[in-house]
Parts: C-alpha cells; sequence; structure tokens
C-alpha cells in the first residue's frame, strides 16, 4: 500500500492486486474498513486520495511474458501489463509438525488470528499460544480482546535471548511504547520461554495440548491452540520472475530493486522484519518506480535502522534444534497427501521426497511442508514453476494474451 | 581397491534401467546401477505412467502387448505407492471417420488376442459421462493401466537391490567405453556389460546414438474423484506422435488413484529448455477443453514438462551397440518408456543371455540404424 | 445491531454477521471443512489461503478456500467435497 501511494504521488498509473478480499495483507488485515490501526486507516486514505486502482480478490498465478502477469479472480482473468513492478507478497507463518498437529482447531498463530478478525467466535474460549516471534504476543492479545482466555503463550526462544532483544527494544521508542501496551493487554498472561508444544490430542477436534516447560509436560485443556514458528518469506513470484534469491530472501539493492529488469520487492521478502520496515521499503520501492529517486534516498536512514531491528528479530527467534525431535514416526508433515515423517526419513532431498511419496505435489505446493522438511531435514527448495498458485485450468488455457471470455473477462491495462 | 569386475552396469535409474536391472538380477547376475541423480527422474518423472498398447507398426504393437502382460503378471507384487490401475484406454472416436479407424483397430487387435469393445456415442456418454456430449464413439482396450512410475522404478531396483544389485545415485558418468565406466569424479567401475539406459541423454555417453529431446508438457488437477474412469486418448494423438518434425499437441488425460486428473499432451522438437511453454501448454489446455470442457473450471495444481527419448522410426534401441561390444543401449523409447520397460529388459538379457526372446529383436536391434533410419 | 447472514452448511441453516469467512460458518456449524487423504478431519490453518486445507464446494464449485470467501446469504456449502 506504501508502495502504490508513493509512486501515485509521483504521476504514474498505479494498480495494485491482492488475492484477498480487501487490501492490507495479513497485518492490516480488516483494519482499513472498520479498525483501530491508525496506520492501516492513514495509508488506505492516502491511496484512495492518490488514485490507485485496486484489484481485490486476484490472485497472480503466472507471467506468460514479459511485463504481463495473469490473475485469477472468482470468475474472471485479469491480465496485468506493466513497466514497473513491485512485489510485496509478504511472509506466511512457519509450521512444524508435532503429534496431533493436524487436528481441527490447530491453527498458525496469525491463522487463529485471521480467522477471529474473519468472525469466527472465540469469547470463552480456551486459546493456548505457542511456537515463536513476536507474533504470538500481537496475537494473544488480540485474541484477549475479543475475549477468549488464554492458559499459556509458549515461546521456544530462550530468557536470555528474549532479555537481550528486549533491551535492544529499548532503542526505539516507537517499539517501548508497543511494548508497553502489549504488556497491558496480556496483563495476567501466563509468558513462558523455553517452552513448546509436544501434542495435541483430541478425537475429532483439540481437547488438549501438551507442553514442555522448565524440563517437564504439562498438559493443558483448551478449544484451540494457535502455533506458529515465526515466518517465512513468500518468494514464489519472484522467483518465477528469475529474481536472484540469497540467503532465503530476494536480494535487492539500495532502490528495492531486484535482479530483474523492472521488478522491485520491499517488505517481508527481502528480510523478515515487520510492519514498519515493510512501510520504508514500500515507500521507497513506489518512488523510484515513480522517478523520485531523491525522495527514495530521504529514507534510507530509517530503513537502515530498522533492518538491524530486523536482523534482531532473525536471530533471536531462530528454531532451537530440540524443535526437530518433535514429530513420531506417524506424524504427517505433508499434510495434503498426508505423508507421515518416517516416509520422509527414508528419503535423500527434497526432489526425491517428492517424486517418492508426493511430498509438496499438493495444492499448497509445499509452502507449508517445504519450510518443515527445510529445518527438519536440511533439504533445499525445487525451482517454482506455473501457476504458482493452482488455478483453473481454464485460466491456464488463456495465458497466450488472448481476452478470453469467461463469464465475463477483465482485461486491464496498467 | 580393486573389487572384480561387475556383469553389467547400468547407466540411468529411470524406469528401463530399473527393469533391466531387476531382470539381470533376477537371473542371477552382478548388477551396478549409475545414475547422476536419483531413482526416476528423468522422463520416468515426467510422463503419464501410461501403460498401453499400441499398434503404430506390427513391431511397436509386439513390444507394448508383450510388456502390458508382463506389468500384469507382475501386478500383485507391487506395493500400493505404485498405484497400479487397470483402469483401461478409450481411444475416443470424436466423428464417424474416426470411427472407421476405430473398427480397424477393433479388427487388428481381435486378430491379435488383445480384447477390446466397440462403443458406440451413447454406450461411451454412459461410460464417460463427463466428456461432451456428440463424440462418435470409442474403442475399450481395458487391459491398459496406469501406475505411478517413479515408485514402480523403486520397486525394479529395490529388488534388484534384494538380489545383491549395487546402486549408485549422484554419480555422474563422464565415459563409457570397453568394459569401463569411468565417473566425472575420476573413479572407475569396471564391467563386462555397459547397458546405456540414460534415455534422452544416451547420445551424451554414446557417439552416434540416434536420438533426440521431445519435449512434453502435462498439467495435474486436484482431487474430482470419479471425474473420469478411464484414460481417454483421441485418436488423433496417432498423428501427433507420427509427426517427427512439427509441434503438436492431443487429448490425452488420465484419471489417477488419488482422484487427480493428469492433462496431456504434446509434444516438441528442438525444445531443449526445461520451462513451461506457454503456447503449447494453452494450445494442450485448449484441446482438452474441446473434448471435457467440464475441465476448465477445475483446479490444476501444477504444471511440469519432460524430455522423450525419440529416435527416427519411433523404435526403441534394444541391443548391441556396433560400435562397442561391450555397451547395449535400452534407449529411445518416446512415449512408451513405461509400457515397454519390463519386455525391453527381457529381451535384452535373452539377447545377452542367450535364451530365446519372445518376439523377433530385429526391429529393435541399434545396428539397424543406417538401414531403417534412412528410410524413416 | 449487525447485519445478519443465514446460509446452509451440509444443508443445515447457519447465521453468521455479514462480512464473516465461510471458514466461520463451518466453524459455527461445528464441522469439519474437508476429510484428508488418509480420512482425517480437517479444518483452515493458515487462514490466509496458503494451506488449503478449508477446501470446501460452494454453490456447487469445488475446492473453494473458504477462509477467503465472504459469507453471502442462501450459499450452498459442502464440507469435505
Amino acid at each position: 500500500m506504501a508502495a502504490a501511494v508513493r509512486a501515485a504521488e509521483c504521476g504514474v498509473e498505479v494498480g495494485i492486486v491482492d488475492d484477498n478480499a480487501t487490501l492490507g495483507g495479513q497485518i492490516w488485515r480488516g483494519e482499513s474498513d472498520d479498525g483501530e490501526n491508525q496506520d492501516a486507516i492513514r495509508w488506505s486514505e492516502m491511496l484512495r486520495t492518490a488514485g490507485v486502482t485496486k484489484l481485490c480478490g486476484k490472485r497472480v498465478f503466472d507471467q506468460p511474458e514479459a511485463r504481463v502477469l495473469f490473475a485469477e479472480g472468482d470468475d474472471d482473468l485479469c491480465e496485468l501489463r506493466y513497466r514497473n513492478l513491485i512485489l510485496a507478497t509478504g511472509a506466511r507463518e512457519r509450521f512444524l509438525p508435532f503429534p496431533g498437529w493436524t487436528l481441527p482447531n490447530v491453527m498458525g498463530a496469525g491463522g487463529l488470528q485471521a480467522m477471529v478478525k474473519s468472525g469466527l467466535p472465540i469469547r470463552g474460549k480456551r486459546v493456548v499460544v505457542g511456537g515463536t516471534g513476536p507474533l504470538l504476543l500481537a496475537v494473544a492479545a488480540c485474541l484477549r480482546k475479543h475475549g477468549a482466555e488464554i492458559p499459556i503463550i509458549c515461546e521456544q526462544a530462550s530468557s536470555s535471548m528474549l532479555a537481550r532483544f528486549s533491551m535492544a527494544l529499548l532503542a526505539q521508542p516507537a517499539k517501548i511504547a508497543q511494548g508497553i501496551q502489549l504488556k497491558r493487554e496480556l496483563a495476567g498472561v501466563p509468558f513462558a520461554a523455553n517452552s513448546w508444544p509436544l501434542a495435541a490430542r483430541g478425537r475429532q477436534e483439540l481437547e488438549s495440548v501438551t507442553i514442555s516447560r522448565r524440563g517437564k509436560s504439562e498438559t493443558i485443556e483448551c478449544d484451540y491452540l494457535a502455533c506458529g514458528f515465526h515466518l517465512v518469506p513468500n518468494l514464489e513470484l519472484q522467483q518465477l520472475l528469475g529474481c536472484q534469491i540469497r540467503e532465503g530472501y530476494v536480494h535487492v539493492d539500495e532502490f528495492q530493486r531486484t535482479t530483474v529488469e523492472g521488478v522491485f520487492c520491499a517488505g517481508e521478502p527481502t528480510g523478515i522484519g515487520g510492519v514498519e520496515l515493510a512501510i520504508i521499503e514500500g515507500q521507497i520501492a513506489g518512488l523510484v518506480a515513480g522517478g523520485g529517486l531523491e525522495k527514495a534516498r530521504l529514507l534510507f536512514r530509517d530503513r537502515d535502522k530498522r533492518r538491524r531491528f530486523a536482523r534482531r528479530l532473525d536471530h533471536t527467534f531462530r528454531l532451537r534444534p530440540e524443535l526437530k525431535n518433535l514429530p513420531s514416526a506417524e506424524t504427517l508433515v505433508c499434510r495434503c497427501e498426508d505423508v507421515s515423517y518416517s516416509r520422509l526419513q527414508q528419503q535423500t532431498s527434497w526432489r526425491s521426497a517428492k517424486l517418492q511419496t508426493r511430498c509438496g505435489m499438493g495444492p499448497c505446493q509445499g509452502r507449508v511442508c517445504g519450510p518443515a522438511t527445510q529445518f527438519l531435514f536440511k533439504w533445499e527448495p525445487d525451482s517454482v514453476r506455473p501457476p504458482v498458485f493452482p488455478a483453473r485450468v481454464a485460466s491456464l488455457a488463456a495465458l497466450r494474451g488472448r481476452s478470453v471470455s469467461e463469464n465475463g473477462a477483465v482485461t486491464r491495462r496498467l | 581397491m580393486s573389487q572384480s569386475p561387475y556383469d553389467v552396469a547400468i547407466i540411468g535409474a529411470g524406469i528401463v534401467g530399473a527393469s533391466c536391472a531387476d531382470e539381470f538380477a533376477r537371473r542371477g547376475m552382478s548388477v551396478i546401477i549409475l545414475d547422476r541423480d536419483g531413482i526416476g527422474s528423468g522422463a520416468t518423472a515426467a510422463g503419464m505412467g501410461h501403460i498401453v498398447v499400441m499398434d503404430d507398426s506390427e513391431a511397436q504393437f509386439a513390444l507394448t502387448r508383450y510388456s502390458q502382460q508382463l506389468w500384469r503378471a507382475l501386478r500383485p507384487e507391487l506395493p500400493a505407492d505404485v498405484e497400479y490401475e487397470e483402469c483401461g484406454t478409450i481411444w475416443v472416436a470424436a466423428d464417424e471417420e474416426e470411427m472407421v479407424e476405430v473398427w480397424r483397430k477393433h479388427d487388428y487387435y481381435a486378430k491379435c488376442g488383445v480384447p477390446t469393445e466397440v462403443l458406440d456415442g451413447k454406450r461411451f456418454q454412459q461410460m464417460e459421462p463427463n466428456v461432451r456430449e456428440g463424440m462418435a464413439g470409442g474403442l475399450l482396450v481395458p487391459q491398459d493401466g496406469v501406475l505411478y512410475p517413479p515408485c514402480a522404478a523403486r520397486f525394479l531396483i529395490e529388488r534388484a537391490q534384494k538380489r545383491g544389485a549395487n546402486l549408485r545415485l549422484g554419480a555422474s558418468v563422464a565415459q563409457i567405453a570397453r568394459g569401463e565406466v569411468r565417473l566425472s569424479d575420476g573413479s572407475n567401475v569396471s564391467t563386462k556389460i555397459i547397458v546405456n539406459a540414460a534415455g534422452c541423454f544416451a547420445p551424451e555417453l554414446t557417439a552416434g546414438i540416434e536420438i533426440k529431446k521431445r519435449k512434453g508438457h502435462l498439467v495435474i488437477t486436484d482431487r474430482y474423484p470419479g471425474f473420469l474412469r478411464h484414460q481417454l486418448v483421441e485418436l488423433g494423438y496417432l498423428k501427433s506422435a507420427h509427426s517427427v518434425s512439427s509441434d503438436s499437441v492431443a487429448f490425452n488425460v488420465q484419471p489417477r488413484r488419488t482422484g487427480q486428473i493428469l492433462i496431456g499432451s504434446s509434444r516438441q522438437y528442438g525444445a531443449e529448455h526445461k520451462e513451461v511453454d506457454h503456447d503449447i501448454l494453452t494450445r494442450m489446455l485448449l484441446r482438452a477443453q474441446e473434448f471435457i470442457p467440464m475441465l476448465g473450471p477445475m483446479s490444476a495444481v501444477r504444471t511440469w514438462t519432460g524430455f522423450r527419448a525419440a529416435t527416427p522410426d519411433k523404435l526403441p534401441l534394444i541391443g548391441p551397440w556396433p560400435g562397442d561390444n561391450s555397451v547395449f543401449l535400452a534407449s529411445g523409447h518416446e512415449g512408451l518408456g513405461i509400457t515397454t520397460s519390463l519386455a525391453t529388459a527381457r529381451i535384452l538379457v535373452d539377447q545377452i543371455t542367450g535364451s530365446k526372446p519372445e518376439i523377433p529383436i530385429e526391429p529393435y536391434l541399434p545396428s539397424r540404424a543406417g538401414k531403417e533410419f534412412a528410410n524413416a | 445491531m449487525l447485519n445478519q447472514i443465514t446460509l446452509t452448511v451440509d444443508g443445515a441453516p447457519v447465521t453468521v454477521p455479514s462480512g464473516a469467512m465461510v471458514a466461520v460458518a463451518i466453524a459455527i456449524a461445528g464441522k469439519a471443512c474437508r476429510r484428508s487423504v488418509t480420512g482425517e478431519p480437517r479444518g483452515p490453518v493458515c487462514g490466509m489461503g496458503i494451506c488449503f486445507e478449508c477446501r470446501v464446494a460452494i454453490d456447487g464449485r469445488s475446492h473453494c478456500r473458504s477462509c477467503q470467501v465472504r459469507c453471502e446469504q442462501g450459499m450452498d456449502v459442502r464440507t469435505d467435497e
């Protein structure tokens, strides 16, 4: 959103595409319409004023020729022609398998929050929050605000890691304010470092969670488990376009340019760094794409500061090796194809696992099991092929740029 | 460290190499299988896994029929993840002209002992209600089947290993000559016989083999159990497979045991890169939708490409290579590698052990190159 | 007073506040979205359209990601399809 606003302010024609029904991604989900988040409201307003074309509910799935993206809506197909492209594809949660993790009501932390924001009744329900990352606290606070009871927040990072992290936050006033706010919202909620889920139990759905805490296991009855292990960047589209990836992130120069001409990248795909960094990087990309290089330079210092925070994040919430021992032999690792841990242990690479067990060949295209197997087995992922999201056969059949009509296909020039 | 030479070194752990390993080991020979990648990572991973009798020529029919029977006999031993289904093929006739071809095939197969059933338009519609109306009919070949090739290759290799065969993956072969297999890492494997089962990469190891890459595309959908019951192939497929020089697509769809629909097929010459070719992909999918409009709204989860190993006369190369009497070929199977892998192994090993092969081997001999190739 | 929407989940009526996603209606109905390939009941995990565990048939169309589809009056939602 920040990128779109700044680019439009430079006077160029801007369109913004998102597969969700409204803009805002995950962090500002639902905020731009009727939320309380001041930043979200502000940027939404600026977007409206700047005259940016909004294309919501459209999922980009391929680039069949240079500078043309295809996006699929519920009933139609969009051909998006661009001179410059800014990819702000965000991040998704990392899920790690443990016994019982496939039970209904075991969800990601951000996942449960998204559901609650989408109307899931949570008042009076008991929710164990676990995993790692600052998202856990934000989610717990949100759930509590909606009336959930939180028996515990389990953070796998060690107390010393967290203490060092908190000290570093003191350098940033905004973060202190956020921290104080969170503390208030989470007053009375038990928080355990060095703690992680061992198993989820229940018959048809979740009934209790067993956690490791202070070296011992504890079982807690609950209705939901909100569990996510920090974030992994969404890189598929960038990979499809041939952008260079370095150490798991899209490589960009100081102007947020990728190695592909005309393609920029901003936010989490260049490094998990949180909202403020994403907004700065987005603005830089938008300004450069719109021709405002000098204005972009003015933001460099702020970005560098926040990038330091990003590196701290990475370091603090690194996954501990004990988490590799969580899955049992029968624990499913690939949820799309129900492939168990023991079957994967016999494989030597991501590719052989795919071919022999179908792990990673389901509709999630390895987005869930990929990061898990990367952590568990150190397997390197494959190259990306279209479609980067499942798309209708008819949409793939229309990729040659012909304006094939399908219940009203839409073609927009940007 | 010296070790006595193997009886056989097989280059290529795809379905053909795996079948050969299994057969050689079964007959008591010491075997090593070498592949620069993993098991079944070439065309074996990319194809449809269709076991199909084809009658483009008598030689093609003999090989596919023999091999299909071998697969049917092997079926009880195949593990579940090989997903063998005897779903049958229906060769689809879009019009009355194609029905003539249906009857011709029926009569030919009847003469050769292959059970088939001619379906009129109505019967075909009953059997496959999700195909668009108005088809003239088709030919059902009930003994055709489908399986999942990478697991089939693994099964065959594991069987060979149980009989003492060695498997070396990630082993890139630089040169094969006179009983010596030299790997890229400098090490050597000594053997009496070398089998080049490297598929479309066979010419890299044996100069002069006339094998060209023939690129294909496939698309697989999410699960729609019961949507299709048989592998459906348009009779026009034969025209596509016939053409030796132009890019073509044909309607060829398969229901997998998972309920996913596999959509093919395409053929391109001269395409060397693995990337999805959007032109061909769209042509292929449009063709498929012409037969099954209901494919349109279905969710396509993945697309991929693969390279078939194609020879000028459309028959594989199975037998001794004239240039080196330690080298034998088992390559060039084009789109019939899965189908004919078992028979390939049988007749190759028959030639080497002096047993009488079940079918005439002359049409597949590498030495035919230069004679029939010139006439192709 | 919020607008309420009524739709059916596996034939039974469910009422949700307007703006709610179909996955929420399914949860309120007490159902799982789908059965996995080995028959396990499954529900939404990621909440953002990438895990595909929330797939259901909506108004006859299979494999819709219910966490991303807004409820509409009279929608026919079928789980495990």
